[in-house]
C-alpha cells in the first residue's frame, strides 16, 4: 500500500492501518469504562436504556463492540487486499524484503 | 463443605482423558517433522484454530474463578471478563498478522526476525519460560484442589493425573494434538455453559431457593483445631453436620409482589430483575484463639443495585485512596496488554497457513471467548441466588450451581473443569518446549540439530516441563495461587508487549533496545510484584503497610517503563542498517 513507509518492512499492506484505527476506537471505549469506574462511579447505577444499568450495558457493549469491530476489520481487510493496487504493493513489498536478505 | 464423590464425573472425565490421549497417539503415529511438532505443519483450519484459541485461553481461572467472583462479589468479576476479552482486540488489530508473518515456531522468532541477535533469543526465551511457569502453577494447583471435592482423590493425584495426561498429549503429536485437545475443550466448555445459562433463565429467580426449608439466615462458624480437626458450630464436621449452603434472594422486585418465583425470564429481564431484588450474600471473618482458627460466615442483605456495580471485590473503588484506584487501573491495563503477550497464545498463530487465516481465527476466537464471558455473568449471578454456594470456596460456584439442576449436569461441569486445565496446560508446556528446544538449544547455544533431533529435543523439554509443573503443583498446594495468573499477565505485558509494538511501528528500534526492554520489563514487573502489599500479606504473611511499592499491580508503571527503556537504549545504540532501505 502506498501509505506504508518504505523503511518499515513489517507493516502489512493496508490491514495495519485499518487495524490501528479500529484499535484506537476500542481503546477509547475501554478507557471510557475504566474512567467512569474510577471518576464517576455513580453513573454506573443509572439505567440509560431502561432495563439494565450502565455498568452491565457498557460491559456487554464492550464485548459486543470487540466482535463488531473484528467483523468490520475482516471485511475491510478483504476489500483492501482484493484491490489491484494492494496486490501490486504487496508484491513490491515482497521484492523489498528479499533485497534485505541479500 | 464436604462433597459427595460423583462416579459419573469420574466416568465422564476418564472417557474424555482416554479419548484425547488415544487421539494424540493416533495423530502422532506418523513420523514427525519439526514443522509438524511445533506448528502443526501450519495446516490447521482457521475455524478450528479459533475455537482452539478459546480452549487455550479459557483457563480454570476464567471458568471457575470468574463465576465464583461474580457469585460472591457481583459485578467486579465481570470486570475481569471485560479485561480478559479486551486483550484480544490488541491481538487481532496489532499482533496477529505481524507475528504470523515474522515468525516460524516461537515468539522469539518474530522479535528476532530482523536482527539475528543472541541477546534477544535469550531474553525472550527466558521471559517465555517465566510467564509459562507462573501460569502453570495456578493451573496445576487448581487441578489438585478440584480433584478432592469432585472426584474424591487426593490433591497429589489431581496434579499427577493432569501432568501425566498433558505430557502424553504434547509428546505424542506436539502442536497437532494440543490443538485438537483445545478445540474439543473449547467447544464443550462454551456449549455446556450455554446450556446451563438457558436453564438458569428458564428457572428465573426464586425467593429463598435451596430446598423446602430454604437457607437458614443465621451465622455459621467453622473451626480448624490445632490438631487439624474441623468443627462446624462447635461440633465435628461430617456429611450430616456440615456448613449450610448459602446465597439466596430475600425479596423479588415489586412487580412480582406476592409471588415466590418470577418464572422464565429473558436475558435482559433476568439482569434487571436481579438488580431490583434483595439478595443475601455471606461475609466471612477470621479470628484465632487457643482453640484454633475460627471463621464466621454471616448473612448480609444487599440490594441488587449494589451487587451490579463495581466495588464488591475492588473495595478501594468506593472507599479508597488514589493508590487503590491506580491499582485497579493497573490491573485493567495488564489484562488489556497481557493477552497478546502470552507465549502459549502467540504460538497458535504459527499453526495456520497465512496471515488471513491468522486474522480469521482471531475473529472466531473473539466471538467464542466473548460469548463465554457473557455467559459467565449469568452463571455467576445464577450461582449467587441458587441457594447452593459453598461459603468457603468461590471456585466451586459453577459446579454447585449445576448440581441444583441435576447431578448429571454437575458431573459434566466438573469433568469440564478438569478438561479446562488440560487444554491450557498443554498450550503452556508446548510454548515452554519451543522456547527450550528452538530458542535456547538450537538458536542461542547454536547446537546444530537435525529435523528429527529438534523434535526429540522438544519432546524431552516437554517431559521436563511436565515434571516441573507436577512438582510445583504439589509444592505450592497450600499457597494462595489465584493471583499468580494476574502476575503472569503483568510480566507478559511488561516484558513482551513494548518490544513487539515498537519493532512493528518504530523503524529506529535496535536489537539492544529489544533485549533491554524485554529484560527490564520482566525483572521490574517481577520485582514490583515481590515487593507489593498483596504479596507481603498473602505470600509472606507480613503486614501490608510494610510494602514499599505504592500499589500491588505493576503494569501501570512497568509497561510504560518497557517502552521508555527500549526508546532510550535504541537511541544509544547504532542505527539498525539492515532494517532501512
Amino acid at each position: 500500500m502506498s501509505h506504508a513507509k518504505p523503511n518499515d518492512p513489517n507493516l502489512s499492506p493496508g490491514s495495519a492501518r485499518i487495524g490501528l484505527v479500529l484499535f484506537v476506537m476500542y481503546v477509547l471505549l475501554y478507557a471510557g469504562l475504566i474512567g467512569i469506574v474510577l471518576f464517576r462511579p455513580e453513573l454506573l447505577s443509572t439505567r440509560p436504556f431502561g432495563g439494565v444499568n450502565l455498568a452491565i450495558a457498557y460491559g456487554m457493549g464492550l464485548i459486543g463492540a470487540a466482535f463488531l469491530l473484528a467483523i468490520v476489520y475482516m471485511i475491510a481487510c478483504r476489500m483492501v487486499e482484493g484491490s489491484p493496487a494492494s496486490r501490486q504493493a504487496a508484491s513490491s513489498g515482497g521484492v523489498r524484503k528479499k533485497q534485505h536478505r541479500d | 463443605m464436604l462433597y459427595e464423590t460423583s462416579p459419573l464425573a469420574i466416568a465422564i472425565f476418564s472417557v474424555f482423558v482416554l479419548s484425547v490421549i488415544g487421539l494424540s497417539f493416533f495423530l502422532g503415529r506418523k513420523g514427525q517433522s519439526a514443522q509438524g511438532y511445533y506448528a502443526a505443519h501450519g495446516e490447521i483450519h482457521w475455524f478450528v484454530n479459533g475455537i482452539a484459541f478459546a480452549g487455550d485461553y479459557l483457563s480454570a481461572a476464567s471458568f471457575l474463578g470468574i463465576c465464583g467472583m461474580i457469585a460472591f462479589y457481583g459485578y467486579d468479576g465481570f470486570l475481569y471478563s471485560i479485561g480478559f476479552l479486551a486483550g484480544w482486540v490488541v491481538a487481532l488489530f496489532v499482533i496477529a498478522e505481524p507475528i504470523k508473518r515474522l515468525g516460524k515456531f516461537t515468539f522469539a522468532d518474530a522479535l528476532d526476525s530482523q536482527f539475528n541477535s543472541p541477546g534477544i533469543k535469550l531474553a525472550v526465551a527466558t521471559s517465555t519460560l517465566v510467564v509459562s511457569i507462573f501460569y502453570l502453577i495456578p493451573q496445576m494447583v487448581g487441578a489438585g484442589d478440584l480433584i478432592s471435592p469432585l472426584l474424591g482423590l487426593p490433591h497429589t493425584a489431581g496434579v499427577v493425573l493432569v501432568g501425566v495426561s498433558v505430557t502424553l498429549i504434547v509428546v505424542t503429536a506436539g502442536m497437532v494434538s494440543t490443538t485438537w485437545v483445545q478445540f474439543i475443550k473449547g467447544s464443550l466448555l462454551v456449549f455446556f455453559c450455554g446450556v446451563l445459562t438457558v436453564m438458569i433463565l428458564n428457572r428465573g429467580l426464586i425467593v429463598n431457593a435451596g430446598g423446602d426449608a430454604g437457607v437458614e439466615l443465621k451465622p455459621q462458624v467453622k473451626t480448624i483445631c490445632p490438631d487439624g480437626m474441623r468443627l462446624i458450630d462447635g461440633e465435628p464436621q461430617s456429611k450430616t453436620h456440615d456448613l449450610r449452603p448459602v446465597g439466596t434472594i430475600k425479596s423479588l422486585p415489586a412487580r412480582y409482589a406476592g409471588q415466590a418465583s418470577t418464572g422464565p425470564l429473558g436475558p435482559l429481564a433476568y439482569l434487571s430483575a436481579i438488580e431490583d431484588s434483595t439478595i443475601v450474600t455471606w461475609s466471612s471473618k477470621k479470628h484465632t484463639d487457643v482453640q484454633g482458627v475460627h471463621t464466621t460466615y454471616s448473612p448480609v442483605e444487599r440490594s441488587g443495585k449494589d451487587l451490579l456495580k463495581p466495588g464488591g471485590y475492588f473495595k478501594g473503588l468506593t472507599t479508597g485512596t488514589l493508590s487503590d484506584k491506580l491499582d485497579f487501573a493497573s490491573l485493567m491495563l495488564a489484562l488489556f496488554c497481557g493477552t497478546a503477550s502470552l507465549p502459549h497464545i502467540l504460538i497458535r498463530y504459527y499453526t495456520v497457513k497465512d496471515q488471513a487465516a491468522a486474522r480469521k481465527s482471531t475473529v472466531v476466537g473473539i466471538a467464542v471467548i466473548g460469548a463465554f464471558y457473557v455467559l459467565t455473568l449469568y452463571l455467576g449471578l445464577g450461582a449467587m441466588v441458587s441457594g447452593a454456594l459453598d461459603p468457603t470456596s468461590s471456585n466451586m460456584a459453577a459446579p454447585l450451581l449445576a448440581k441444583t439442576f441435576s447431578t448429571t449436569l454437575f458431573a459434566i461441569i466438573s469433568a469440564i473443569a478438569f478438561t479446562t486445565v488440560l487444554g491450557t496446560v498443554s498450550g503452556l508446556i508446548m510454548a515452554g518446549s519451543g522456547a527450550v528446544a528452538h530458542d535456547l538449544v538450537e538458536n542461542y547455544f547454536q547446537i546444530p540439530l537435525s529435523d528429527h533431533e529438534k523434535v526429540r529435543c522438544g519432546k524431552i523439554a516437554a517431559v521436563g516441563l511436565g515434571i516441573v509443573a507436577m512438582v510445583l503443583g504439589v509444592a505450592f498446594r497450600n499457597f494462595n495461587v489465584s493471583f499468580l495468573v494476574g502476575w503472569a499477565f503483568n510480566i507478559a505485558a511488561s516484558a513482551n508487549l513494548p518490544a513487539l509494538v515498537m519493532l512493528l511501528f518504530w523503524p529506529r528500534t535496535t536489537k539492544q533496545g529489544i533485549t533491554a526492554a524485554v529484560s527490564v520489563g520482566m525483572v521490574s514487573s517481577l520485582t514490583w510484584i515481590l515487593l507489593s502489599a498483596d504479596t507481603f500479606e498473602k505470600v509472606y504473611g507480613w503486614s501490608r503497610e510494610a510494602s514499599i511499592v505504592p500499589f500491588s499491580q505493576p503494569g501501570l508503571v512497568t509497561i510504560p517503563l518497557g517502552f521508555v527503556v527500549l526508546i532510550v537504549v535504541s537511541f544509544l545504540s547504532p542505527r539498525p542498517t539492515q532494517r532501512t532501505g
